[in-house]
């Protein structure tokens, strides 16, 4: 029943990462056209509408939900279709162990870096 | 109407041999079978272990679609030999190969032991906590039409294998346990009168259970006999998530043993004759 | 009894692309497999490039490494497979949660499969991906500007 729980929780991560990841892509993609989170103008992933964004709390919380959930997903979508290679069991246990310590490593990475640069932000707007 | 008698045409046959005494691998052997009309895949085999090599072995038996022995890869396409017309699949040429994803065992013969084990080893017979009541009924089970008709689909499988071959997953997941088991699994989950879900759950739910189907759909459009799989795997995983969430509607095993008739029998059936076995318990 | 020789006859990987007749359910399967891969390559890389900010590096502004038009257009090729996955994976949740692949039926042939009834499901979701990846394209080549 274990793959049951983590199937369960990869499709509901899915769910999640098509609401996140498809504002993420409207904001990123489309930002320099409708200005959506994008206030300095240019392009939306400047370094002006970087900072804009980084500074407010609604994107850091989301940008840290976002990583664990999407790490979660991909790597679990990596180890379902390496498991159907006919991995012997050690083989599988390594998979296992090296997905889960590469996404714990990155997913500490990328928290660390939106929380630094959002104090960073919110210290320069005062 | 058409002379059955008649050639229509020629077709060639492409033939996979493989003899495990002598051949190192499978090789491709080519026959011409002058086809009639309504001559199937199966008649032309006979064809040619009648006329042209009498080393061709595959394996047959109701030749009907009934018995599920004939299952072979036509032209890419797994299927019963038997329910193939050669004039529907075939211009002039036709390859014909033993079922993919199983072991050949000779020519055209696979081994389906792996998938038997894995049917096997998903209870694919009605589970009862109250085994006294399996070993000696004292009446029937009522089962309503409806209720019949959640799982009657998924009885018709004739255990072929075809499904099996077509499975990408399959293709490279050697434990996967497979469309024909699975949806086993679901005929007897969804059966009112079994109890052996819990159980099953412990396998379906498992690595290399039903979480490796990905909807590919090949083996709802390569099952001969409309059992549609893919359909039993999907709701095989609907239940298997909400039974971890507990969502699940609680289902009791039918402890209803009379039918509408309340167990009592009509006036006019004479008894039983008495019994010449004692179930072990 | 003496051993009996067997040929191993699984597809392999081919049997991931080909083996049977491919239905388009079998194309959307691959496709999402490598959609899902290529997005996660890319998702990987941008976690850590985009944490370099908090050493105050952006690779991907005016100037950056990663500003030249070939990553432009490989940004393009992550949104193009993330439009996809995305609505195809929608799709598969549906699916695989059993909400649109119908009832068990009495078998009659021509047998009509659950890969009818999410056929449907199938053609709107391509549609709305398409939709996404055409007002993002329109965004891409600069037109909206």
């Amino acid at each position: 029943m274990r793959e049951t729980k983590y199937w369960t929780w990869h499709m509901a991560a899915g769910v999640v990462i098509f609401l996140l990841l498809g504002l993420h892509m409207l904001v990123m993609h489309l930002g320099g056209w409708t200005h959506l989170f994008a206030p300095f103008g240019g392009e939306a992933v400047s370094r002006d509408n970087s900072l804009f964004r980084d500074g407010k709390l609604f994107f850091t919380a989301t940008y840290i939900l976002l990583l664990g959930v999407a790490l979660y997903h991909g790597l679990y979508g990596l180890r379902t279709i390496l498991f159907e290679l006919t991995l012997k069991p050690a083989a599988e246990k390594a998979v296992t162990f090296i997905l889960l310590v590469g996404g714990l490593g990155l997913f500490g990475l990328g928290t660390w870096a939106a929380i630094v640069v959002h104090a960073a932000a919110a210290a320069a707007r005062g | 109407m058409a002379d059955s008698n008649k050639t229509v045409r020629d077709v060639k046959f492409h033939v996979t041999r493989y003899n495990p005494e002598t051949d190192a691998a499978p090789y491709v052997k080519t026959y011409t079978v002058p086809v009639r009309e309504g001559m199937t895949v199966l008649d032309g085999l006979h064809y040619i272990k009648e006329n042209l090599d009498g080393s061709l072995a595959w394996r047959f038996s109701c030749r009907m679609g009934i018995c599920g022995s004939c299952g072979m890869l036509l032209n890419g396409r797994p299927t019963l030999a038997c329910n193939t017309q050669i004039l529907h699949i075939a211009e002039t040429q036709l390859t014909v190969g033993p079922l993919p994803n199983f072991d050949i065992i000779r020519d055209l013969v696979p081994d389906l032991m792996s998938m038997f084990e894995k049917h096997r080893s998903l209870k694919p017979y009605v589970v009862r906590a109250d085994e006294a009541e399996v070993n000696d009924p004292a009446g029937e089970f009522y089962q309503t039409p409806e209720q019949l008709e959640a799982y009657l689909q998924f009885t018709y499988c004739i255990k072929c294998g075809c499904c099996m071959a077509a499975c990408p997953t399959l293709a490279t997941d050697a434990r996967y346990l497979g469309p024909m088991p699975l949806s086993a699994a679901q005929r007897y989950n969804q059966d009112t009168r079994d109890d052996g879900r819990p159980q099953r759950n412990q396998v379906t739910g498992s690595a290399h259970g039903a979480f490796r189907c990905h909807y590919a759909g090949e083996c709802s459009r390569a099952c001969p006999k409309g059992v549609d799989p893919a359909k039993a795997i999907q709701h095989l995983k609907r239940r298997l998530v909400l039974d971890y969430l507990r969502l699940a509607r609680r289902k009791k095993a039918c402890q209803k043993l009379h039918g509408p008739g309340q167990g009592q029998p009509p006036g006019n059936i004479p008894a039983a004759p008495p019994k010449t076995v004692t179930p072990s318990a | 009894m003496a051993q009996i020789n067997r040929h191993d006859n699984r597809l392999g990987l081919w049997g991931w692309l080909g083996g049977g007749r491919w239905g388009i359910e079998r194309y959307a399967y691959i496709l999402h497999r490598l959609t899902g891969l290529g997005v996660l390559f890319y998702f990987l890389m941008h976690i850590v490039v985009t944490s370099l900010r908090a050493f105050g590096v952006y690779l991907w502004i005016e100037g950056g490494v990663f500003h030249q038009p070939i990553f432009r257009v490989g940004e393009f090729l992550v949104y193009a497979a993330f439009a996809y996955h995305a609505f195809n994976g929608i799709r598969l949740v549906l699916v695989e949660l059993g909400f649109a692949v119908g009832a068990p039926i009495e078998p009659v042939y021509p047998y009509k499969t659950s890969l009818d009834v999410q056929r449907p499901l199938l053609i709107v979701m391509m549609i709305l991906a398409a939709i996404f990846l055409a007002v993002g394209g329109y965004e891409a080549i600069g037109l909206a500007r």
